[in-house]
């Protein structure tokens, strides 16, 4: 179906895994594009409840391919025709996307985990800031997503610094949701990603919505928000259910309708 | 009134006309026809005492992504002249209710200029506007340039023709496009709401109000204070004005009859 993607939907989550292993995953414009049509096509897909981005092989993804770097390349370029037009994909997502960094996330790589709604670490995973080891920025949505996960002054410090940051530093500053051991690594992720898909898939997407709103919006504005949002939650089948659940002292059974 | 249009639904629930594009299948693509169903009945609108206020929205995802190009593309200029292309839509600017627009999905060349007839814009979050028809070698013909620079002004209006670049909703509501913005999901009871809370005031002053402030448009200040003040004038001989203001002085809740 993609090229350098593999994508599969197990139990109402999508699976899809970056697949050049040899390169540690790097980015092409193919990478992008199948990033960016497998987002889509999981967004679309009403048997898909939640998204899983992995990496095939030790790494993660390691940013652009460099070998594809060329002296004359206008960057500003390739990051309006390949990276931006993937950031919005994932951006505008309606369903929970995982992202389980099962190794390094360097570069793109990083700003592709922090363009996701929650990250799962191996213990052997690490983030790095390497764009200003070749005199470059953050790019990808990086410093857009950075300050509002960890606050600008961390953010400033892992941009201009570029030191590696071990799981568990990501952990302790705010930027993995969970660190796995290495044993339980599949397992884990598979129960995570699954626990969400039978979540009330509406409330989330209404949450995931609101929350990227409130970021440019007046506490007026997000009140009126909460109540629309209310509204249509209010009408879901899967708060019904939530409610009788609750009454009938049983544990609830959402469908994400 | 006649209840089938080739085009569009048309309905009236309690003060609201209700009109509905109903194109579905080609985002309500709008064709002479449409126009010429909508003219017919917001003009029965306009005469019928039940209906306040008119809702104008689009079936399907869309409220109206352009217009018919099949339609179009073979005519000449003389083909537009002899027709008189565009009659109906000054027939539209001339509709004495106000009307209130609901979008969602694209509002899009003719769509976008159907928009700019609306006197209130509710739009649904992932609404876009624009006016792309510069991509066909072509422009805006009813009304396009007009009203979009009358609304924001010379310097995004030209912009925006030019590049025929989409307008998503938060611009739209930035630039004074449109009133609100609400979740696609509630829009078209946020915008029944919205348009309830107008059709219960009183109706001759938001007729003379609509009146007045389409003529600040288009005149001097001077020319328009004179208007505004005979339109005020012309209050004091309604019923409603003497309910409205008995009711503010016994501190109760006014009765409007629309007299």
């Amino acid at each position: 179906m993609f090229e350098t993607v593999k994508y599969e939907v197990n139990n109402q989550v999508a699976l899809i895994t970056l697949n050049r292993p040899e390169k540690l995953n790097a980015f092409t414009e193919q990478l992008n594009k199948d990033l960016e049509r497998a987002v889509k096509q999981a967004n679309r897909d009403s048997a898909v409840r939640c998204l899983v981005i992995t990496g095939e092989g030790r790494a993660f993804c390691s940013g652009e391919d460099l070998a594809g770097v060329k002296e004359d390349m206008d960057h500003g370029e390739v990051l309006r025709r390949r990276y931006n037009p993937m950031v919005m994909e994932l951006h505008k997502c309606e369903k929970p996307i995982v992202a389980a960094v099962n190794g390094v996330a360097a570069g793109a790589g990083m700003s592709l985990a922090l363009a996701c709604d929650f990250r799962l670490l191996s213990e052997k995973a690490s983030f790095i800031e390497a764009f200003i080891h070749v005199g470059l920025v953050p790019d990808a949505g990086n410093l857009y997503y950075l300050p509002k996960l960890i606050g600008h002054a961390k953010a400033l410090e892992l941009a201009v610094l570029g030191e590696k940051i071990s799981a568990q530093m990501a952990a302790d500053i705010g930027l993995a949701t969970k660190v796995i051991p290495l044993d339980r690594w599949g397992m884990e992720v598979t129960a995570f990603a699954e626990k969400l898909a039978a979540m009330p898939t509406t409330a989330i997407r209404l949450i995931k919505k609101n929350l990227k709103a409130s970021w440019d919006h007046s506490l007026e504005e997000g009140l009126e928000k909460d109540a629309q949002a209310q509204r249509i939650a209010g009408l879901t089948s899967d708060h019904r259910e939530g409610v009788h659940a609750f009454l009938e002292k049983r544990n609830p059974v959402f469908t994400g309708k | 009134m006649n209840n089938h249009y080739e085009c569009i639904e048309a309905s009236i629930t309690g003060k609201l006309g209700l009109i509905n594009l109903n194109r579905p299948k080609v985002l309500n693509a709008i064709n002479r026809q449409m126009v010429s169903d909508i003219l017919s009945v917001m003009e029965d609108f306009d005469e019928n005492d039940q209906v306040r206020v008119i809702v104008l929205c689009g079936n399907g995802r869309a409220f109206a992504a352009g217009a018919d190009i099949d339609e179009m593309a073979a005519d000449d200029a003389i083909d537009f002249e002899l027709r008189n292309q565009f009659k109906d839509w000054d027939r539209l600017a001339r509709i004495k209710k106000p009307i209130i627009g609901a979008v969602q999905g694209f509002a899009l060349g003719g769509g976008f200029e159907l928009a700019l007839c609306c006197d209130l814009l509710l739009a649904a979050d992932d609404a876009e506007f624009g006016f792309p028809e510069v991509n066909l070698g072509v422009m805006p013909g009813a009304g396009g340039t007009q009203r979009l620079t009358k609304l924001v002004g010379k310097t995004k209006a030209m912009e925006w023709l030019f590049t025929g670049k989409r307008i998503g909703a938060r611009d739209a509501l930035q630039f004074g496009i449109i009133n609100r913005i609400v979740a696609k999901e509630v829009l078209m009871e946020e915008t029944l709401k919205f348009a309830g809370e107008v059709a219960n005031q009183a109706p001759l002053s938001i007729r003379l109000i609509k009146e007045s402030v389409l003529k600040a448009v288009d005149v001097s200040l001077d020319e328009g204070m004179q208007f505004e003040r005979k339109n005020f004038y012309l209050l004091f001989s309604t019923e409603d004005q003497k309910e409205g203001m008995s009711a503010f002085q016994e501190k109760r809740k006014a009765n409007f009859k629309g007299k």
